[in-house]
C-alpha cells in the first residue's frame, strides 16, 4: 500500500477550502443583479385558500414581482413527481396526488408555500410578505399515521389517505410457520420521525440568459443530474440542455439534498418571469417545515421460534407516514429499501410484510440516512433481543444460532446475500466491549443506584444502490448505474468527472487515492470534478451509501480503458508490440527490455500525436464509462451499546459504544470511521433525543432548534470502532458501503440496552429521561417464558 | 442607515447598514467574509460564531451596530493567505474533525474560545460541555472532540498565536 493509495488514512483534500472559511456553498455564490425570493408559507396544516390578496404586497419598497399559484399554473409549470411506481397488493398503481410548486386552492401541511415575493433584499422581501393577505378556511387535519384512513380527506384522488397497500413474501406460508412455533415474540413499534436537520439550510440561485435562452441553477443538491432532469422532463421548466444544474459545496445532506424541492422549482421560474438571478436560503424555521422528513412508521411485528431458538418465520404491518405530498423517493423507502431488510442476518425461512402508506397533514416523508433499512433493523433486532429474553436465552446466542453462515442467500425478501461474516464481527465486538465483564460492571453501577443495561444490534444493509434492471423491475423510474471520465491531460496530470456528488464524504479525497494507485502518479496530480451538468455528462447522485460501490467501480472501468490506450500509445513510442507493453509503477516497460516510458511522456504522446498515426490511433487520452452494478452490496456489523441510567433522573448516558463493522475493501480508514462516527451519533440521536412532534392541529411543534434537541457534543460518548472485511464480490474494489451503517444500527442497540437496564420493553423513541423514569416507575419485572 | 465601522480581520472597514442588519449579514453580504456561515435562526448550531474583541460570539445574534469600534476576527482572519495555518485549523484536518465543512468555521471559533478559557490541556469532558453552543450533523463530534485538544495542545508549543489576539 502506498501512502495516498487504498487503504491510507490520507489527509483530506477538501479540507483547506473548510478550515480557512474558503468553501463555496450554494449560499457564498454571489450573481450580479441578484434578487431574493421570500415565501408566504401556510401557517395552518390543512385549509382551503379562499382568496389570495397581493396588492399591498406590490407596492412596498424593493418589491418586483409577487407570484402565487394561480401565475404558476397558468405558466404550465409542471409538478412535482414522485419516481418509484408502487403497486398495491390489488395490482392498482399507488396515488400519486398533484404537488405544485406553490399551492392551487388548498394548503395541505404547515409550511405549505402559498406566494413568493421577489425584492431587492432579503429584509425589503420580509416586509412585503407581510403585507399578502391570504384567506384560509381552516380544515380538519390529521398526522398520526395510525388515525390517516379515518381523518380528513386531504387529496381527492386517494380514498381513506392511503397511497397503497403493499405486501411482500407468502402470507400463508407465515401463518403456516408460526402455527407451528414453539415461541412467539409480539412487539408494537413506533419508529419516530425525524427531522435531517444537515447544518447548511437549503438554498437556490437560479439565473436566466435570455441571450441563450438559458437557465442555471446553483442548488443544495446531492444530486444535479436527477434534480435537472426532473425539472426538465417533468416540471417542464426548461429542455435538458437549457437548463444547468450546479451543486458546489454542499454542507451535508443525510437524504434530505436529493429531494427536488418546490423552492428551486420557483427559483427558475421567478428568475425568467423577472429578467434577474433569483436567491433563496432557508431559515432554520423554514427547513423545519420544508425539508422532506425521516421514518414515522407504526408497526405490529411478530416473531415465530422453534424450541431451540431457531427463527421460523417473521409477519410485520406497517402503516408509514409519508406526509402531505409524495416527495421524489418517498414510496420506496417504506418497501424496496425496508421490507427487503426484515431478514436482517437471519436465516429465516418465511417473512411476510405489509405496508399501507398515508397521507397526513404533515411535511412530506422521504430518506433520511439508512432510508427503510433503520426501521427494518429496528423491528429485527427488537424482535431479537425480546425473544431472547422471554425465551432465557443469551440475546448474543440467539443472533449465532440464526446467522446466514453460507453464501449466497437468497432470503425470502428478495435480497441474495452474496458475503458476509456476521460470526466474525459479533466475535470482535463481544471482545472489544467485554461483554465478560458487564456484570462486574452492573454490580458497581448499582452500588451507585444507577442500572447498567447491554444492548446489540447485529445489522445488515443494502447499499451500492443498483442494478438498474432489478430496481426497473420493483419500479424505479431511473437507471442507478453511475458514470466516470478520465481525463488525462498533455503533461500527465488527471481530472476524474464522477456522477456522484460528495457533501461531507470525501470524494476528492478518496477518489484520488484510487487513480494515483492505479495510474502510480502523485496524489496530488489528481483532480476530482463532481457537481456540475455542464461538466459531468450524467449521473445518479450520493445516496445509499453508493458511491464507493458503484462510483468509484466507474472511476475503474474508466481507468481500465485508459491503460489500454496509453499501453497503444507506449508501443508506438517503444517501437514494440502492444502486447508486449507492461504498465506498472506509472511505468511503461517493454517486457523482458530495459526500454520504458514514464507516465507523462506517454501522456504527452497521447496528444502531440508524433509517433503515431491520428488515422489509426485517435489522439488523446480521454476515457468515460457507466458502470452497472451486479448486485446490491451488503455491509453488515455489530454494534454494542452499554447504558448507565440514574434511576432517580431517568437520564440516560451511553458509557461504552463499540461498532465492528465490515464495509468490504476500505479506501480510506479516517474517512471511513468518520462516517461510522456520525452514523451513530444519528441513531443515538433517533433513540435518545430527536423527534418530530405534531399537536392535534398539525403544527410541528418541534420547529426550531430550540425545540427539536439534535445530539450535542456532551450527549455523546466516544466510539470503539472496528472493522472486518469479507470483499465486495460484485464490484471490482470489493467495497460494500458506509455511510449509513451507524445510524442503522444505533437506534435497536441504545433500545435493547435500555430495556435491559431497566427491565422493560415498555418504551418508545426517542427514550428522553422522562420516558425512561416513566418506564421506570411502571415497569413489572420481566419474566422469562 | 446608519454607518458602522470596525476593524475585521485586522483591516480598518466601514459600510451603511440597516439598524436590523445582522453582524453575520455585515459580514457576508457587505464584506464577502462567506466563511461565517448561518445555520439556524435561534443562536443554537454556532456557524456563525466569530470573535469580537478576542471573545467568542454568534454574528447571528449581533447587530452589526453593536459593533462599532470593535475588532472582529473570523475565520478568514486566523492565518494569512498562504502563510502557515493556525494550529487550531491544522487540527482540525489532522484529526479529520470536518466533513461536510459547513460547521467548520463556527467550531474552530468557539475551539479558541475554549481554550482562551480553560487553557491548553483540555481533557474530553471539558471539550464537549464547552462546545454546548455549536451544532455537526457529520463527524458525531469523536474527531471534533480529539481535533480541539490536540489543537489546544499545540498551540501551547510552538509558541504561536492565541485565539485573541
Amino acid at each position: 500500500m502506498s501512502a495516498t493509495g487504498i487503504g491510507a488514512a490520507v489527509r483530506r483534500k477538501e479540507d483547506l477550502r473548510f478550515i480557512t472559511g474558503r468553501g463555496q456553498y450554494t449560499d457564498d455564490v454571489i450573481r450580479p443583479r441578484e434578487t431574493r425570493a421570500v415565501f408566504v408559507r401556510s401557517p395552518h396544516a390543512h385549509a382551503k385558500i379562499k382568496g389570495i390578496d397581493t396588492s399591498a404586497a406590490k407596492t412596498m419598497p424593493g418589491v418586483i414581482a409577487v407570484l402565487t399559484g394561480a401565475e404558476l399554473a397558468n405558466d404550465k409549470i409542471g409538478n412535482l413527481i414522485c419516481g418509484w411506481m408502487i403497486h398495491s397488493k390489488d395490482g392498482t398503481p399507488m396515488k400519486m396526488a398533484p404537488h405544485p410548486a406553490l399551492a392551487v386552492g388548498k394548503v395541505n401541511h404547515q409550511g405549505d408555500a402559498v406566494a413568493v415575493v421577489i425584492a431587492e433584499t432579503q429584509v425589503q422581501g420580509r416586509d412585503a410578505a407581510e403585507k399578502i393577505k391570504i384567506d384560509y378556511e381552516p380544515l380538519p387535519a390529521v398526522t398520526d399515521p395510525g388515525k390517516a384512513k379515518s381523518g380528513p380527506p386531504i387529496h381527492e384522488l386517494a380514498p381513506k389517505n392511503t397511497i397503497y397497500e403493499w405486501s411482500l413474501g407468502d402470507a400463508k406460508a407465515v401463518d403456516a410457520a408460526f402455527a407451528s412455533a414453539k415461541h412467539v415474540t409480539k412487539l408494537d413499534i413506533v419508529n419516530n420521525r425525524l427531522v435531517p436537520n444537515a447544518i447548511e439550510p437549503r438554498a437556490a440561485l437560479a439565473e436566466y440568459d435570455a441571450g441563450t435562452d438559458q437557465l442555471t441553477l446553483w442548488n443544495t443538491t446531492q444530486n444535479p443530474h436527477v434534480s435537472r432532469l426532473v425539472i426538465a422532463a417533468f416540471v417542464g421548466m426548461a429542455p435538458e440542455h437549457k437548463l444547468r444544474v450546479i451543486a458546489p459545496d454542499v454542507g451535508g445532506g443525510f437524504g434530505s439534498k436529493i429531494f427536488i424541492y418546490p423552492e428551486e422549482v420557483v427559483c427558475l421560474w421567478a428568475a425568467r418571469k423577472v429578467g434577474r438571478p433569483v436567491r433563496w436560503t432557508a431559515d432554520r424555521s423554514e427547513s423545519f417545515v420544508t425539508d422532506a422528513h425521516g421514518r414515522d412508521h407504526v408497526t405490529h411485528a411478530e416473531l415465530a421460534l422453534d424450541a431451540n431458538g431457531k427463527i421460523l418465520a417473521m409477519r410485520v404491518k406497517t402503516i408509514a407516514n409519508l406526509g402531505a405530498y409524495m416527495s421524489t423517493f418517498s414510496s420506496s423507502v417504506p418497501t424496496y429499501l425496508y421490507a427487503t431488510l426484515l431478514s436482517g442476518q437471519y436465516d429465516i425461512p418465511q417473512i411476510y410484510c405489509e405496508v399501507d402508506a398515508v397521507y397526513t397533514n404533515t411535511v412530506p416523508v422521504d430518506a433520511y440516512r439508512g432510508a427503510g433499512r433503520p426501521e427494518a433493523t429496528f423491528v429485527v433486532e427488537r424482535l431479537v433481543e425480546v425473544a431472547a429474553r422471554q425465551m432465557g436465552i443469551d440475546p448474543a446466542d440467539l443472533r449465532k444460532r440464526n446467522f446466514v453462515k453460507s453464501f449466497p442467500h437468497q432470503t425470502p425478501v428478495i435480497m441474495a446475500y452474496d458475503a458476509g461474516d456476521y460470526n466474525a464481527s459479533l466475535r470482535k465486538a463481544l471482545d472489544l466491549a467485554d461483554v465478560k465483564g458487564f456484570n462486574k460492571r452492573k454490580r458497581e453501577a448499582a452500588r451507585h443506584n444507577k442500572l447498567r443495561g447491554l444492548g446489540y444490534s447485529t445489522y445488515i444493509e443494502a447499499c451500492g444502490i443498483a442494478p438498474s434492471q432489478a430496481v426497473g423491475s420493483l419500479g424505479c423510474g431511473v437507471g442507478l448505474w453511475e458514470s466516470a471520465e478520465v481525463r488525462v491531460n498533455p503533461t500527465g496530470s488527471v481530472e476524474v468527472l464522477t456522477g456522484t456528488h460528495a457533501h461531507g464524504q470525501g470524494h476528492e479525497t478518496t477518489f484520488a487515492q484510487l487513480v494515483s494507485e492505479r495510474l502510480g502518479i502523485p496524489f496530488e496530480n489528481v483532480s476530482i470534478v463532481h457537481g456540475d451538468t455542464d461538466k459531468v455528462q450524467f449521473g445518479m447522485g450520493t445516496y445509499g451509501s453508493r458511491s464507493g460501490a458503484v462510483g468509484m467501480s466507474a472511476v475503474v472501468k474508466a481507468l481500465d480503458k485508459i491503460e489500454a490506450k496509453a499501453k497503444k500509445v507506449a508501443a508506438h513510442m517503444l517501437e514494440a508490440a502492444e502486447g508486449d507493453i507492461v504498465f506498472k509503477d506509472g511505468k511503461f516497460t517493454v517486457a523482458g527490455t530495459d526500454k520504458s516510458a514514464a507516465w507523462g511522456d506517454v501522456a504527452l504522446n497521447a496528444y502531440i500525436a508524433h509517433k503515431f498515426a491520428g488515422q489509426e490511433l485517435e489522439p488523446g487520452l480521454k476515457e468515460t464509462s457507466f458502470y452497472d452494478p451486479t448486485n446490491f452490496t451488503f455491509p453488515a456489523g455489530c454494534h454494542i451499546c452499554e447504558v448507565e441510567i440514574d434511576r432517580e433522573t431517568g437520564k440516560t448516558e451511553i458509557v461504552n459504544w463499540t461498532a465492528v463493522d465490515d464495509f468490504g475493501t476500505v479506501v480510506n480508514p479516517m474517512i471511513v470511521e468518520g462516517q461510522v462516527h456520525g452514523g451513530i451519533a444519528q441513531g443515538i440521536g433517533q433513540a435518545l433525543l430527536e423527534g418530530a412532534i405534531y399537536d392535534q392541529d398539525g403544527q410541528l411543534v418541534t420547529g426550531s432548534l430550540m425545540d427539536y434537541c439534535m445530539p450535542h457534543a456532551h450527549d455523546l460518548p466516544s466510539f470503539q470502532v472496528g472493522l472486518t472485511e469479507t470483499k465486495a464480490p460484485s464490484n471490482p474494489l470489493g467495497i460494500k458501503g458506509c455511510g449509513e451503517a451507524g445510524a442503522i444500527a444505533a437506534p435497536a442497540a441504545v433500545i435493547n440496552a435500555i430495556t435491559d437496564a431497566i427491565g422493560s420493553e415498555d418504551i418508545t423513541m426517542p427514550a428522553t429521561a422522562q420516558a425512561v423514569w416513566a418506564a421506570l416507575k411502571h415497569a413489572q419485572p420481566r419474566q422469562a417464558a | 442607515m446608519a454607518s458602522v465601522s470596525m476593524t475585521v480581520n485586522g483591516k480598518a472597514v466601514a459600510g451603511d447598514v440597516e439598524a436590523r442588519t445582522l453582524l453575520v449579514q455585515f459580514l457576508r453580504e457587505n464584506l464577502r467574509l462567506t466563511g461565517t456561515h448561518v445555520g439556524c435562526d435561534t443562536s443554537q448550531c454556532g456557524a456563525c460564531v466569530v470573535h469580537i474583541d478576542g471573545i467568542a460570539v454568534k454574528s447571528c445574534t449581533t447587530l452589526a451596530l453593536q459593533c462599532e469600534g470593535a475588532k472582529v476576527t473570523t475565520i478568514e482572519g486566523l492565518a494569512e493567505p498562504n502563510g502557515p495555518l493556525h494550529p487550531m485549523q491544522e487540527a482540525f484536518r489532522e484529526h479529520h474533525g470536518l466533513q461536510c465543512g459547513f460547521c467548520t468555521p463556527g467550531m474552530i471559533m468557539a475551539a479558541l474560545d475554549i481554550v482562551r478559557r480553560h487553557g491548553n490541556e483540555l481533557d474530553e469532558r471539558t471539550i464537549r460541555e464547552q462546545l454546548d453552543g455549536n451544532i455537526c450533523r457529520c463527524t458525531g463530534y469523536h474527531n471534533i472532540v480529539k481535533a480541539i485538544a490536540a489543537g489546544a495542545k499545540a498551540m501551547a508549543k510552538g509558541g504561536a498565536r492565541q485565539a485573541a489576539e
